[in-house]
């Protein structure tokens, strides 16, 4: 017992003063064990039996999870309110979409052993330079963090250093997730175009529609969360994070203390772009497909909206708020399409008013009004007797 | 028997007509010549035989008559018809319908079998053309002569170049003259002289009709083959000089695509100015109010469906009513509750432009929606043949301008605007003078919103009235606003205007997306130059942005 302690001891100061996020991770963890194990080993008749739909489905959610965690990283403790972080998430997507489309081989249509059938469809002799190496799995996943990271590193680098704040950047990370957009829609890409990536056979060998591989796929998505969320836990409570809480709250006054505020921004604007180039990698092979569609500005903006209903500036409020939003959007988008829309709209409109710290926050307002009531009961109490 | 009979006619026919022409001859304008003798020598074509038909085609050419060029046309394209038991002349149409030639009544037969074709052959359709032409040159109406020059071009030889010299002569327009001359040109290209051939490609300098080019290569083969190296060499600098010329005018063609481009996004960006660049209000739902505009301009059409030009200059000010009222009601209902918080307006006006796109979906349909356009919007304005300006384009941007002067007016020259701007540059001062500043706001976020739905109405014109109109502009607009600079509308009109013609002029090299592509770069790059925009508000109100 005590031999464990010391030996999570990195782990229990990180998550000390987070007794949200030990829940949140707990749940987590079982979940990844659980889920996979109950969907393999339990028959399909079982209450407890979880169908390979359900358990893909929820891995998808835990990927957009990831990727919110990323978002509230940048938008919750530095104030970078980025409308482009799709183009991350879909970055990571198409590095892994390559390697997957790599691994086809000659399985495709036209059975072409090197190229991917819409190159040989578009009448195309030899791979595209870029597309060299994708089909070492190694390599896909260094480039499921190194494009994204690089963008992030250059795009922020530009932005920050000439002090492009506030709607500003807003305006232009959504300009460049529209430009990546228009861009991959074309074929002459070498990516797709329209269609995108898809019709994956296998990844690492072993069959994509195979329960267990899904399982595996499950167990990663998890466990990729409960890294990311650490990682985040961990740099929002070192003393860097502070300085990150504090050029949120007034960017001036924190260079004016003489911090670089452009390096940090830079590197926390890098980290998020690597984990939603994470969530995007590990989507992809889940989904089945990773088309330009995923580069629209509209998706990023969503993204923004699970951070907010969930709780801005609470790493698990973000964690919580996609999974809810994105339930609530299965759910509607199968039982009243028609709504989905306007209860999406809706939600935007309402956390923003009301809700400024999401559902998590809500907990806290409740308790706050509460003791309040409390308070204010036992104040005129007080001026009762007085009188 | 019968062939004596049908010489007997005609011979007759050919008397009648001599004397007429005769009479046409002497100056005498008046009309002795009636429906009824072009009818009966329309009717001699049932029996003629081919070169009877020839110079009957002739003699009707002179016969004055508003059917002479319908008859002789319908039977050059093989569609003149004659009832057997009367002789009566049909046009038959693709729909296997036929009409009276000189009544234009609809003739209905008993059996498709009533009705017989009059036969034409190569020869025949040789003189019809000619005849046509001629009739057609020599037209009372200078849009039919410019008409028929036009087509001349397309086939030279129909006319001959006696009579195309005569017509030239007689042409009081210069630019239907131009035209015959160059008909002539390519005329004397095919000419056996030497020194006419020179004159034709003298002719030809600069004509930048796309057949000329045609027959020039053309001739450039034949001269070739035949050895004729001076006019190679002749012919090859007129093609240069053509060429040139044609690449200049596809430069100003582009110029005005772009200018158009930049009208488009000028219109869309315009309200998008006053509310973020006025009041520093993010809002994402400002896509959404054109559309709205777009959607009541069909709406006023579906109500008055017989006035499509009407309905567009009334759906001016409802798209503006609409769009407005529906602004006032989000300034009130929502951002009100979220000056001083930017990102927050942002996400709550994206919300909302959820909600208004599905409200339209459910209302209208997911569908596009069709808004028709007046008839005086189509057509083009030929500056020269190779640069044809089209109307719509050119009504946007005088459109674009107008409205941009208008609100420049409201802001600088009315109480409203002068409000208006004491309450951006200072609220409280402003609120202290006895302006009621929430009133201020919401008129102003009213303002901006309403000249959205302005934009739509031209927009509607343009391009698909859908539920994601707005949406294809609203990012477009941002980069406007940014890059011409915030809280200054020549900054947006310079702005719009840039970027418009930039698009346009990249586009031949890259195409459309990848030109786009390279604007939005640009414009990331740009920013990181000059955060804030192009003309860039100096002084104390800068601190705020």
């Amino acid at each position: 017992m005590t031999n464990q302690t010391v030996k999570l001891g990195p782990l229990a100061t990180l998550l000390m003063n987070d007794k949200a996020g030990r829940y949140l991770l707990s749940v987590l963890l079982a979940m990844s064990i659980v889920i996979p194990l109950s969907n393999l080993l339990l028959p399909e008749g079982s209450f407890f039996h979880v169908s390979t739909y359900a358990m893909t489905l929820l891995g998808k959610y835990l990927c957009y999870a990831l990727l919110a965690v990323a978002v509230d990283l940048i938008w919750g403790y530095c104030g970078i309110l980025s409308l482009g972080h799709g183009a991350f998430f879909a970055l990571g997507g198409y590095a892994m979409g390559m390697y997957l489309m790599r691994q086809i081989g000659d399985r495709g249509v036209y059975s072409n052993p090197e190229l991917p059938d819409f190159m040989v469809f578009l009448n195309w002799t030899e791979l595209p330079w870029y597309w060299q190496g994708f089909d070492q799995f190694w390599f896909a996943m260094l480039m499921v963090l190194v494009v994204p990271g690089v963008l992030a590193f250059v795009f922020g680098a530009l932005a920050f250093r000439s002090r492009v704040t506030g709607v500003y950047l807003s305006i232009i990370t959504q300009a460049l997730t529209y430009a990546l957009l228009l861009a991959f829609f074309r074929n002459d890409m070498g990516f797709g175009g329209n269609n995108g990536l898809t019709d994956f056979k296998d990844i690492l060998g072993y069959d994509l529609q195979q329960d267990t591989t899904r399982a595996a796929l499950f167990f990663a998505s998890g466990i990729a969360l409960i890294l990311g969320y650490l990682i985040s836990r961990f740099i929002v409570t070192s003393k860097l994070g502070r300085v990150l809480v504090a050029i949120r709250d007034s960017e001036s006054r924190a260079r004016f203390l003489g911090y670089r505020v452009e390096h940090y921004k830079l590197f926390v604007f890098v980290v998020s772009a690597m984990l939603a180039g994470i969530a995007g990698a590990l989507y992809v092979p889940q989904v089945g497909i990773i088309n330009p569609g995923e580069f629209a500005p509209i998706n990023s903006i969503e993204m923004i909206i699970w951070v907010a209903v969930g709780g801005r500036g609470t790493l698990f409020g973000a964690v919580i708020g996609a999974i809810l939003v994105n339930y609530a959007k299965t759910y509607f988008t199968g039982a009243f399409a028609e709504l989905w829309l306007f209860l999406l709209g809706g939600l935007f409109v309402l956390t923003t008013l009301y809700l400024p710290k999401g559902v998590v926050g809500l907990w806290a307002q409740l308790k706050d009004k509460h003791a309040q009531n409390k308070q204010q009961a036992a104040m005129k109490e007080v001026e009762g007797d007085q009188a | 028997m019968r062939n004596f009979i049908g010489q007997a006619m005609l011979l007759l026919s050919l008397m009648c007509c001599g004397s007429l022409a005769m009479a046409e001859d002497s100056g005498a304008s008046s009309p002795i010549v009636t429906v009824a003798s072009l009818e009966s020598l329309g009717q001699q074509l049932i029996t003629a035989n081919y070169s009877e038909k020839k110079a009957l085609a002739s003699t009707i050419a002179a016969v004055d008559d508003p059917k002479t060029l319908p008859l002789l046309q319908t039977l050059l394209d093989g569609q003149l018809y004659y009832l057997k038991e009367t002789n009566e002349l049909l046009i038959s149409h693709d729909d296997d319908s036929f009409e009276d030639l000189f009544t234009s009544s609809l003739v209905v037969l008993d059996s498709p079998r009533d009705a017989k074709k009059i036969g034409v052959n190569n020869s025949l359709r040789g003189v019809l053309r000619t005849e046509i032409s001629r009739l057609q040159i020599s037209a009372r109406d200078p849009q039919l002569r410019m008409a028929a020059a036009r087509n001349l071009l397309k086939s030279a030889s129909d006319l001959d170049s006696t009579l195309l010299k005569e017509a030239i002569k007689k042409e009081e327009k210069r630019d239907i003259a131009e035209v015959l001359a160059i008909v002539l040109g390519m005329q004397q290209l095919d000419s056996p002289d030497a020194d006419t051939r020179m004159q034709g490609l003298e002719a030809l300098d600069k004509a930048l009709y796309p057949e000329v080019r045609a027959a020039l290569t053309q001739f450039i083969v034949r001269s070739e083959s035949a050895g004729h190296a001076n006019e190679v060499a002749k012919a090859n600098a007129v093609v240069t000089d053509i060429e040139k010329l044609v690449t200049i005018n596809g430069y100003i063609e582009n110029l005005y695509f772009g200018l158009a481009l930049g009208a488009v996004l000028l219109l869309a960006a315009i309200g998008l100015a006053i509310t973020f660049g006025v009041m520093g209000v993010i809002n994402m739902a400002h896509g959404e109010m054109i559309m709205l505009g777009a959607y009541t301009t069909y709406v006023v059409q579906q109500l008055m469906p017989d006035h499509i030009g009407l309905s567009l200059v009334v759906a001016i000010p409802a798209a503006f009513l609409v769009s407005g009222a529906v602004g006032v009601a989000i300034e009130r209902g929502v951002i009100r509750h979220l000056y001083g918080r930017p990102l927050e307006t942002l996400l709550a006006t994206f919300g909302l432009s959820l909600v208004l796109q599905q409200a339209v979906r459910s209302i209208f349909s997911p569908l596009n929606r069709e808004v028709a356009t007046p008839d005086w919007m189509a057509g083009t304005f030929m500056i020269n043949p190779a640069l044809e300006l089209t109307f719509n384009r050119l009504y946007i941007i005088i459109f674009s301008l107008l409205v941009l002067g208008l609100l420049a007016l409201v802001l600088k020259r009315t109480l409203f605007g002068l409000q208006m701007r004491a309450v951006t540059m200072n609220r409280p001062m402003a609120s202290s003078m006895g302006i009621r500043t929430g009133w201020v706001d919401a008129l102003t976020f009213g303002l901006g919103s309403g000249i959205a739905g302005i934009a739509g109405v031209a927009l509607s014109q343009l391009t698909n009235v859908g539920p994601n109109l707005g949406q294809a502009y609203i990012i477009d607009s941002f980069m406007v606003v940014v890059f011409g600079g915030v809280g200054n509308l020549w900054g947006t009109l310079v702005g719009a205007m840039s970027l418009g013609i930039a698009n346009k002029l990249v586009e031949p090299f890259a195409g459309a997306v990848l030109a786009k592509i390279f604007i939005l770069i640009f414009i990331i790059l740009f920013i990181q130059k000059r955060p804030r925009g192009l003309f860039a508000l100096k002084g104390r109100a800068a601190d705020n942005g």
